[in-house]
């Protein structure tokens, strides 16, 4: 997994400067909050949805057994319904190989390579944007969060609302200011009402749709069985991207296989709710390789590895990959709450950022060495995920693992962003009041398994009432002085 | 395929094989399906209604076809209307421009048209969502992109079903899908939910009854 937040800060400093700021943090606390509610009231609608949980999860683990039977079925599909399957095992190479299917479409001096984008986690993973943009390809992204994020030259906060630390004034200061830059510029007099923004970007975003010659996207679901991409979307522009261009390259994580058409019929319940808390978002579009005299005459699947068979291989920290990037685990998340999307430095915030960044991109840098402590393990996400991916286990996991590195060969510069991070979880009273009201806090997981001085304090902690601040530093100060 | 893109393929095959090599070896693959395969069994075609609707689609009854096309002629806001082949002639009123696509209409064209009527392949009540396959009556997909305004006609009740689960049995994996649950929306800005992004900002649907 390469850089796209290259130069990150480890969490901790970065999570405290997100704090300062007001502005974000009224945000993100009026966001997650409301995201969270509503999806509580979305799930209460299905008296099934353990069994529904209980069945994702079970799916997603014999995809994972069996993964290469899955992706050479999925292959054999995609071909003979008349798609080109492409394998890339880090992020150059996928960056190499979309980059060489896109000049292979054309283009000229008078008319420059352009893509038009689907929001697409896989390919913010990969840094694609900044890598097309070196090569002198355009890559406009057409989800209105993304947009904002776009043209004001940030980077997403959150999964599913990548504008989320922005409010209205700001985006439309941003689209006055910038989107004259990339073509058709705000209307006069452009107000902040979020009808008149989204109709900006409509304008915006129509003159590009209607002459892109090359899409890019990601998938949600791959269908092993019959060879089916499935995208769920709410504006549209995810159906402008996926039908209207003459070549689609989707850009695809292998670990975002079901086996079969019928498991669909279990996602499809489990994301939207999850995710936007809606019964069914307003657009979801399959195909299955090309379709004569509808949509793109060429399509392109590109596979993606980088870093998802090395997570395969641990038995504990495997389950990161039945992520469905819904985002319920953000929304319940205190500290990411309070420290906002940024601080997680990478493509994945929150509390399954914290446990699948450290996976893909193994922990020697600070920042990924100090991810799975930015965590007050109260389990909230847990509860939350809809394919059960027990996040408090697998943090506790990495913990361990970073604790053992640290010791092999970071010394004391890993450990010590690790223990600013996990200071950072439990010294934000609220963050900690969260965890202490957890119902998960007599979890098998409280760890005899947390070997080194640091995680071992942290143990020692838990049993207490409140956490003394002041105690706590001073233990560390004489314990690592 | 050049050699370094097939030993990408290998080796990606080979570290899969590596890494899960603990996985038991079965056959079953067997998952157990502890969910409802419906979570309603009457009053379909009524709570289709009220989910559309409470996803801001504005839904018509007509207990005729002749009464589709009265229905259709007071939606329209401009005479442009794109009618895919197998849209019964009896839906379509007098008074509208029936645009073919026949040759196939450019983005461009379709850009400026008013609206676009269309049947379905069948309709979900619990989840409020409309898919339409290519299937007769119902075009390719940028026919139901590209204009703002999206009248749709779901045979009653034989296309209506309860559920997911029940569903994806009667589609065919093998042709292009779009479900549709409401008109485009965003709720990007602050969490507020806008309806109208980029596809079309009005979604009708007209319920037509069976001959009784």
């Amino acid at each position: 997994m390469t850089g796209v937040y290259v130069g990150m800060p480890a969490f901790p400093t970065a999570a405290r400067a997100a704090t300062r700021n007001a502005q974000l943090r009224a945000n993100l606390t009026r966001a997650t909050h409301t995201i969270r509610d509503r999806r509580a009231r979305a799930v209460a609608e299905l008296e099934d949805w353990e069994g529904l949980r209980q069945a994702g999860k079970a799916i997603k683990d014999e995809t994972l057994a069996h993964l290469d039977d899955y992706l050479l079925q999925l292959e054999a599909k995609v071909t003979e319904a008349g798609g080109t399957v492409h394998w890339a095992r880090d992020a150059d190479e996928a960056n190499r190989i979309v980059t060489e299917l896109i000049r292979a479409t054309g283009g000229s001096d008078d008319q420059p390579h352009e893509v038009v984008k689907v929001k697409s986690m896989a390919t913010q993973e990969i840094g694609l944007n900044e890598h097309l943009a070196a090569e002198g390809i355009s890559a406009y992204e057409t989800d209105l969060a993304e947009l904002i994020v776009q043209l004001g030259d940030d980077l997403p906060s959150h999964i599913l609302v990548p504008a989320i630390h922005k409010n209205r004034t700001e985006i439309r200061d941003i689209f006055r200011e910038r989107m004259g830059e990339w073509g058709r510029p705000a209307p006069e007099g452009l107000t902040d009402t979020p009808a008149d923004l989204a109709e900006a970007a409509r304008l915006h975003l129509r003159e590009k749709f209607l002459r892109a010659k090359v899409a890019v996207s990601g998938a949600n679901f791959m269908v092993a069985e019959t060879g089916t991409l499935v995208v769920l979307e709410s504006e549209g522009n995810g159906r402008m991207c996926l039908t209207l261009p003459e070549t689609l390259i989707s850009v695809v994580g292998i670990e975002k296989i079901v086996p079969t058409w019928r498991d669909l019929e279990v996602f499809l319940q489990l994301l939207p709710r999850s995710s936007t808390a809606e019964r069914m978002n307003p657009y979801t579009t399959m195909w299955t390789g090309t379709h004569e005299g509808d949509g793109p005459k060429q399509f392109h699947l590109v596979l993606l590895d980088n870093g998802r068979t090395q997570t395969l291989a641990d038995e504990v920290g495997r389950q990161a990959l039945r992520c469905i990037r819904c985002s319920a685990c953000l929304n319940v998340c205190p500290v990411y709450e309070r420290a906002g999307g940024h601080a997680y430095g990478s493509a994945y915030p929150g509390p399954i950022g914290a446990i699948l960044t450290p996976q893909l991109r193994g922990t020697a840098s600070e920042l990924d060495a100090s991810l799975p402590y930015a965590s007050s393990l109260c389990g909230a996400c847990f509860e939350a995920c809809p394919v059960a991916i027990d996040i408090p286990e697998v943090l506790l996991h990495l913990r361990e693992r970073v604790g053992r590195e640290a010791k092999e060969h970071g010394g004391h510069r890993l450990e010590r962003a690790a223990m600013k991070a996990a200071t950072y979880a439990m010294t934000h009273p609220a963050v900690y009041r969260a965890a202490e009201n957890a119902a998960v806090r007599a979890r098998k997981l409280i760890p005899k398994k947390v070997p080194f001085g640091a995680g071992k304090a942290w143990t020692e902690t838990r049993d207490l009432p409140e956490l003394p601040e002041q105690t706590f530093r001073q233990w560390w100060k004489e314990t690592h002085r | 395929m050049n050699p370094t893109a097939s030993s990408a393929r290998e080796e990606i095959l080979a570290r899969i094989r590596a890494a899960s090599g603990d996985a038991p070896s079965t056959d079953a693959r067997i998952i157990n399906r502890d969910y409802l395969a419906a979570h309603v069994e009457t009053d379909l075609v009524d709570l289709l209604a009220e989910n559309l609707t409470d996803y801001r689609a504005r839904v018509y009854r007509a207990a005729a076809p002749a009464d589709v096309a009265v229905i259709v002629a007071g939606l329209l806001h401009g005479p442009r209307l794109v009618v895919p082949d197998g849209v019964p002639d009896a839906w379509i009123p007098a008074e509208a421009t029936a645009l073919r696509d026949q040759p196939a209409l450019d983005p461009a064209t379709l850009d400026l048209t008013h609206a676009v009527l269309t049947g379905c392949a069948l309709a979900i009540a619990e989840t409020g969502t409309i898919v339409l396959d290519g299937g007769p009556g119902q075009g390719r997909r940028a026919l139901t992109l590209v204009p703002d305004h999206h009248i749709c006609v779901v045979r009653c009740p034989e296309q209506v079903v309860a559920s997911i689960p029940q569903a994806l049995p009667l589609l065919d994996p093998t042709r292009p899908q779009t479900w549709i649950a409401g008109p485009s929306a965003t709720s990007d800005i602050e969490l507020d939910r806008v309806e109208g992004v980029h596809g079309p900002r009005l979604l009708d649907v007209i319920l037509l009854a069976a001959r009784s």
